[in-house]
């Protein structure tokens, strides 16, 4: 049977791509890069999560992970009459639906338990149950995104992105929300202009800049008490951009002053931070580095206009590293490394509109993202294939996120206009901020 | 220059000058200080129209310096370095420096809304210091001098148009000392 639904589906494989490639974001082809995205329709499992009594909001948020995830051609089904699902899962049911997975939580008080049913095979794959905190606390959210994580990694082997948190800027405050665009609050205080927000390794802590009159100092919050301290360096000129280093110790940053913006780190328990790049009246800033810590990618306008260029992380070896004809090939800005170490996201000018691309680090080939509209500043997801960014395709600057390998993409509701993103780690268990 | 502006300019100088808070050095200071205001007749009122004229007068060519302390140099796109055409507003503003050793100034760079928000401090910075450079290459002190950055932060004109793009892209002056009794450049 599957395999006479593949030879249909291959046989049908045309005509899917064709509405496949209006659905994706990427349709333009850039400077001879191939551009496209190998995405089979039929190739995601389809999942069905079961409905029920009781348990809605986890539910609801579950179902949402995993559409999320997009690993899941997710199957929707009416509750049923009476709104029970007592009784065992009935199989024949959800594969006839075509389903491969079906998602069964059940409340059993004050704990939820959430199974995966492998409907080819008509077995229960897995289980676990969860004791989840009253959907008033601040952590309810967190908890039920952990599980549908825990649900994705029983199905896919690799767990989802759901138990994870954005960071952004509007209205000149820092703000977190959950990836799935809810539960939005902001972490510093009204009144202020902070900017660049970045997060620690272990999730715990963030480092932004504050401006004060045109100048700017790094500062470093504990999100769980609140409590921020500004880093040792920053406190006279410009200091923008900071970057952890992945032993969450270092913090990158670029310092500007009057011979111009360049790469400085910090090192903890010492006093003045260390210069990586020499400036000499040109810019370098956006310094982002490998997931080994090794090294530093970053914007420079060394040779004119900003582009990308890539040191080691004591800032010898500095070299271009995204490839750009002069006088052609528009600027390019806020480069980000992707988790794994394969590539670095970045956002260039195509005719004077920015939009986003990923950079192969080995063979250093470019694939541009996006094609709609304005789209700046991406951050990836942890799973290294989710990026979330600033796009301006409805009119205002609102948080989109695409999945970089179907190329199917979704706003995040932020509070207003939003900018500056920042992508979390996987947070178990995470501590909660307070009100700032 | 009329003559008769320069006789003004003149009058105007001497006003300031003696309205200062410092007695100028040359002036021996008087030693019992006898009660200055009280012991002179009062003027003449045709004289006292003079003084207020020149008061007034006085007051506007103060007015006048600090306007040219504060006019915008403008850049273009993506670039630092100061425009042939804006060199006389900085060098006006070297003059007025060299003429009043206690004003400073901070110089803010601003940009357009292209590039990133992150980048365009980075180049507002760029442009503060390039301003910074030249007026201390016409001789002003560099401690006089504070260059800050707003990036884009801070539009003049929130539009989207080549023209918004143009205004925006700009240094501003902001007197931080020293202007409340500016003398013209010799």
């Amino acid at each position: 049977m599957r395999r006479l639904l593949a030879i249909g589906l291959a046989a049908l494989a045309p005509l899917a791509l064709a509405r496949t490639a209006q659905a994706q974001d990427t349709t333009k082809a850039y400077e001879g890069v191939r551009v496209g995205i190998n995405y089979t329709p039929g190739a995601r499992p389809g999942l069905v999560v079961i409905p029920g009594a009781g348990l809605d909001s986890v539910r609801a948020i579950v179902r949402r992970d995993l559409d999320y995830s997009d690993r899941f051609e997710m199957i929707a089904i009416g509750d049923p009459a009476g709104g029970t699902t007592a009784g065992p899962v009935n199989y024949g049911l959800y594969k006839a639906l075509g389903a491969e997975f079906a998602v069964e939580l059940v409340d059993e008080g004050g704990k939820v338990t959430a199974r995966l049913h492998d409907i080819g095979r008509s077995v229960l794959a897995n289980q676990q149950s969860a004791a989840l905190p009253p959907p008033t606390d601040a952590n309810f959210r967190l908890a039920v995104h952990v599980l549908s994580d825990e649900i994705t990694r029983w199905a896919t082997g690799t767990p989802g992105i759901a138990a994870t948190r954005i960071l952004f800027v509007q209205s000149g405050r820092v703000w977190q929300m959950d990836s799935d665009g809810f539960g939005a609050r902001a972490l510093t205080p009204d009144g202020q202009t902070s900017l660049s927000p970045a997060w620690a390794p272990d999730g715990r802590r963030m480092a932004f800049t504050k401006l004060v009159q045109g100048r700017g100092g790094v500062f470093l919050q504990t999100l769980a008490t609140g409590e921020v301290s500004e880093l040792p360096g920053t406190e006279t000129a410009l200091n923008i951009t900071p970057m952890f280093a992945p032993d969450g110790q270092h913090v990158v940053y670029a310092r500007s002053d009057e011979k111009g913006t360049d790469i400085y780190v910090a090192t903890p328990g010492n006093r003045s931070p260390q210069r990586l790049t020499a400036g000499k009246f040109a810019d370098n800033l956006s310094p982002t580095y490998s997931p080994d810590g090794r090294r530093i990618a970053f914007v420079s306008t060394r040779a004119g206009p900003p582009q990308l260029y890539v040191m080691g992380a004591d800032g010898t070896e500095q070299e271009l590293f995204a490839p750009f004809d002069f006088g052609v090939t528009g600027p390019s800005y806020a480069p980000e490394w992707s988790p794994d170490g394969s590539s670095v996201v970045f956002h260039r000018e195509v005719s004077g509109t920015p939009q986003i691309f990923v950079l192969t680090v080995a063979g250093r080939k470019l694939r541009q993202i996006t094609s709609t509209g304005r789209n700046e500043d991406a951050t990836w997801a942890p799973d290294g294939r989710h990026l979330c960014f600033v796009s301006d395709r409805t009119g205002a600057r609102q948080l989109w996120v695409i999945d970089a390998e179907t190329g199917r993409n979704r706003q995040l509701s932020t509070p207003g206009w939003a900018r500056l993103p920042a992508w979390s780690r996987r947070l178990a268990g995470a501590a909660v901020a307070p009100n700032p | 220059m009329r003559p008769s502006s320069i006789l003004t300019l003149l009058a105007a100088a001497t006003l300031v000058a003696a309205c200062g808070k410092k007695p100028a050095p040359e002036q021996p200071a008087p030693q019992p200080a006898p009660p200055p205001r009280e012991a002179p007749p009062p003027p003449p009122p045709a004289k006292n129209d003079d003084a207020e004229r020149m008061a007034r007068e006085a007051a506007a060519r103060v007015a006048a310096l600090r306007t040219e302390l504060g006019d915008m140099i403008h850049f273009d796109f993506d670039k630092a370095d100061v425009r042939a055409s804006d060199q006389g507003i900085l060098d006006r503003k070297a003059a007025i420096l060299g003429a009043n050793a206690a004003v400073r100034l901070r110089i803010s760079g601003h940009c357009d809304e292209r590039g990133s928000d992150e980048y365009n401090l980075a180049l507002g910075n760029r442009r503060g210091a390039s301003a910074k450079r030249y007026l201390t290459g016409k001789g002003v002190d560099e401690g006089r001098l504070d260059v800050v950055s707003y990036g884009k932060e801070r539009p003049l004109d929130p539009g989207h148009s080549e023209d918004a793009w143009a205004k925006n892209r700009r240094d501003e002056f902001e007197l931080t000392a020293g202007g409340d009794n500016l003398l013209a450049p010799k």
